[in-house]
């Protein structure tokens, strides 16, 4: 159905042309599912763009031939693209709620998509858009007619930009990252719902995402691709048991799944043993009842509805629940920058909470207690270089000042893996993975006795993920720190904490060592979480 | 042990041309002419400024009555006015006073702007919403009329028309950076630069304005040309610089009186002049947000 053939595809920018996409060849049959697996800067999303034609400007299109259904796409004209996009390949994308106008409803926004493609009339719309509603299983569907994007959760977004993309019933359906950013129960009920209604409707499907455990499986077939070039391409259990190519096998090595241990994320030759932690038998951080109550349009909301728990020095407790459970309000109260409405945190049993937040910067325990942020990028100042991030704590807490301080900095780049030359560099000339090891130096920087670390590899590729993982793990080893990991990903979770504490709209459900909570869950939330996330196929031994 | 740690990508080539903030300069100059034109046109401007008395042929205030009105020739190029001056000179020298006058009034208009507007995006509640009620009065007033109105109460100097055009730009600078502040008030870098040990006040002072200056370069510049106008504009009513000091708004006003006569060159290139010097400005915002924006080294 859709056939592409020696597609390549180079974009204009300031240092010159960078070919995204350099020759790769694709087939789909009718009804087939194919996966594009492959990590940041592989051109996995760019080769959707190019046969939707919506390149970004300076995008082209230099050789090879794109047909779908005998149409050859690269020839159409704009005004044969716009009826072909939407009724015969539609599109989903990472973020639903950027993907929808805030100011419309949502059934309107079905309409619009029906009506353009002469699928409905005026008088009919109202009717079909909520049947594509229902067909997408919203419940209520005629309520939700009526609803704006903002007044929807982020997996009823998803639900309803799905019901956009297969309103006028296309043959083909582009998904570029359709579950990235939606929490692990969500994903499966979006990815349940795509799968079934593909399957239902014979529709061929195009599942390009950087998680090889989703994509094998959900996909009849994947392609791995790399720099602009498919590596590999085969069946998902194959591309497990046996992958042919290096950069295969190091994508399913570096894909936690149960099993794995941290080492043996990475590439067999980087494997060295794993450091062990002392955890003694101090507790170092004790919290007490802690609630958070914000101020709410209908009555005050419970974020944090007093939660009680300890962290042993040296150990690393993992923090895990869904979007809306409290973690991050928690985390962001330890770190103590946000105050706890009641309650007491007692760190090295000294009462922090006591201390504002505002004046928490002249407490003595500031500098024992630092955090990695989520999102590397938004955590670094944009006008200030790695260099001057790392230096920041010290300069301020340790006082240090010149050649110390330069040295001091140098010293951190090579604990956690930057190359002294990027130091001088704006966090945007940095790849991801080096933006999260200026993030994790500036915390380690002042050698904290806690490290909160809140979902520090969420926006990271697996194999980079795998480093830095590892990383925290020497760096655990090798300082002693305890580790406040908070994740919705259990997986990873279960690769590096002690302890785990899972947590449901503020309140904790599930608590115990993390052999017992996630290898024979006792509660019913937590197995829940643990079946909804993807198990990708055993690998065998390397 | 940490010594075998790779780093996930092959560091590339550092230490290029456009890395320096001198090298950053000279490619956003040479990416675009008009940004080029802008700066060389200023380039002109400062000049004026600067050297004009070194450079003009005739005492701008010499009276000439032999010579009176005059049109353009290779002695007077801008022709002479009714005093037998020369326009040339005068409006060479006026240069110094109108740019003195606009950059002082934006320079003191951007600080108090970005001090409010600092304040009220960061911590917002009663203080933000008093600060913006006030600065809606003063956005509400027809702001040429406010202006004068300033220099009628104040009294007729330079200083009070730098505080009366300062007055009426401060509220444009303080929504600017109200906004940029408020939107990064709980960014990852703020929440960061707290845990480093930094107070409100730095935070905000150091981490998060910075970032509000790209935006702020292209109303400093717009802004500009417009004070230079209001400048002129007050001069032209009498409510400004007085005559005999060449200012361009008082020549204009001044020629204004002789163009039915037909002795259009005394109003004409005055005009030209102060034109020229708001469009550099107008021009000049996309190249300095341009070279204030990090993101733009890529």
């Amino acid at each position: 159905m859709l056939s592409i053939k020696d597609l390549s595809v180079a974009f204009k920018t300031r240092k010159g042309e960078v070919n995204a996409v350099r020759g790769i060849s694709l087939n789909l049959s009718k009804g087939e599912t194919l996966g594009i697996v492959g990590e940041s800067g592989s051109g996995k999303s760019v080769t959707s763009y190019a046969l939707m034609r919506i390149l970004d400007a300076g995008g082209e299109i230099r050789t090879g031939d794109v047909t779908y259904g005998g149409i050859d796409l690269r020839a159409a004209s704009e005004k044969d693209m716009r009826d072909i996009r939407g009724r015969e390949i539609s599109m989903i994308f990472q973020n639903p709620r950027a993907a929808l106008n805030p100011i419309r409803r949502v059934g309107r926004q079905v309409e619009d998509v029906l009506i353009r493609h002469a699928q409905a009339t005026r008088q009919d719309a109202k009717a079909k858009a909520i049947a594509a509603l229902e067909a997408v299983k919203i419940n209520d569907a005629a309520a939700r007619y009526e609803a704006y994007p903002f007044e929807l959760s982020g997996g009823m977004c998803q639900r309803i930009v799905i019901a956009i993309a297969l309103a006028c019933k296309p043959q083909l359906l582009i998904a570029d990252e359709p579950t990235t950013g939606l929490d692990i129960t969500t994903q499966k009920a979006v990815m349940d719902l795509v799968g079934d209604l593909a399957k239902e409707r014979g529709m061929g499907m195009i599942l390009i995402t950087h998680d090889l455990g989703l994509a094998s499986q959900y996909c009849d077939r994947i392609v791995v691709m790399k720099d602009g070039l498919i590596v590999e391409e085969g069946e998902p259990g194959r591309m497990f048991t046996e992958p042919n190519h290096a950069y295969t096998r190091k994508l399913v090595d570096a894909t936690p799944r149960l099993g794995a241990s941290i080492r043996s994320l990475l590439p067999p030759e980087a494997r060295r043993p794993e450091p062990t932690h002392k955890v003694h038998a101090r507790p170092l951080l004790e919290v007490r009842d802690l609630v958070k109550t914000y101020p709410g349009k209908s009555g005050p909301v419970q974020a944090v509805k007093g939660i009680s728990f300890d962290i042993n020095a040296g150990q690393s407790l993992g923090l895990v629940g869904e979007s809306g459970s409290g973690k991050s309000t928690t985390s962001e109260m330890i770190v103590r920058l946000q105050d706890p409405t009641s309650g007491n945190i007692l760190f090295d049993g000294h009462d922090i909470a006591s201390t504002p937040s505002a004046h928490f910067m002249r407490h003595a325990a500031r500098r024992d207690i630092q955090m990695v942020f989520q999102d590397a990028t938004d955590s670094l100042n944009p006008r200030g270089t790695a260099a001057s991030a790392i230096a920041e704590p010290l300069a301020r807490i340790e006082g240090m000042r010149g050649t110390k301080l330069a040295a001091r900095v140098s010293d951190l780049a090579d604990l956690v893996g930057l190359p002294q030359s990027l130091l001088s560099r704006f966090p945007h000339q940095l790849s991801g993975g080096q933006k999260a090891r200026v993030g994790i130096a500036r915390a380690i920087a002042l050698e904290p006795k806690l490290l909160i670390l809140d979902e520090p590899t969420a926006a990271l590729d697996v194999s980079i993920q795998a480093l830095v993982l590892n990383l925290l793990v020497d760096l655990r080893a090798y300082m002693g720190m305890s580790y406040l990991f908070v994740s919705h990903d259990l997986n990873v979770v279960r690769l590096l904490c002690d302890k785990v504490l899972v947590m449901k709209q503020g309140e904790i459900v599930d608590h115990g060592p993390t052999a017992t909570v996630m290898d024979k869950p006792s509660n019913p939330y937590t197995r829940t979480l643990i079946e909804a996330a993807p198990q990708p196929p055993e690998p065998v031994a390397a | 042990m940490m010594a075998g740690m790779t780093a996930p990508h092959p560091s590339r080539t550092a230490g290029q041309k456009n890395d320096t903030t001198l090298g950053h300069i000279v490619y956003v100059l040479k990416d675009n002419p008009v940004t080029m034109l802008a700066f060389a046109m200023l380039a002109f401007f400062m000049g004026c400024a600067l050297f004009g008395p070194l450079l003009v042929p005739y005492d701008p205030l010499a009276t000439n009555a032999a010579r009176a009105l005059e049109a353009p020739s290779w002695d007077h190029w801008f022709g002479t006015d009714n005093l037998g001056r020369d326009v040339f000179s005068r409006v060479v020298i006026a240069t110094r006073l109108d740019l003195t006058i606009s950059v002082a009034a934006v320079a003191l208009s951007f600080v108090i702007g970005s001090i409010l507007g600092s304040i009220t995006g960061y911590w917002g509640g009663w203080l933000d919403a008093v600060l913006n009620r006030l600065l809606d009065t003063i956005m509400a007033f027809p702001l040429f009329v406010l202006a004068m109105g300033v220099v009628a109460a104040l009294g007729n100097t330079i200083e009070n028309i730098i505080y009366a055009t300062a007055i009426i730009n401060i509220p444009f600078y303080a929504r600017l950076v109200r906004a940029e502040v408020n939107i990064r008030r709980n960014a990852g870098f703020a929440q960061a630069a707290k845990l480093a040990g930094n107070s409100d006040l730095r935070v905000l002072a150091v981490h998060i304005f910075p970032n509000a200056l790209p935006p702020m370069m292209v109303q400093v510049s717009l802004n500009l040309g417009w004070a230079i106008l209001n400048a002129a504009g007050l001069s032209f009513i009498g409510l400004g610089v007085r005559p005999p000091t060449p200012e361009w708004g008082i020549m204009v006003a001044e020629g204004a009186n002789f163009i039915v006569s037909g002795e259009w060159w005394m109003a004409v290139f005055p005009g030209l002049w102060l034109m020229l010097a708001v469009f550099t400005f107008n021009l000049l915002g996309d190249g300095l947000r341009d070279i204030v924006d990090p993101r733009k080294r890529t």
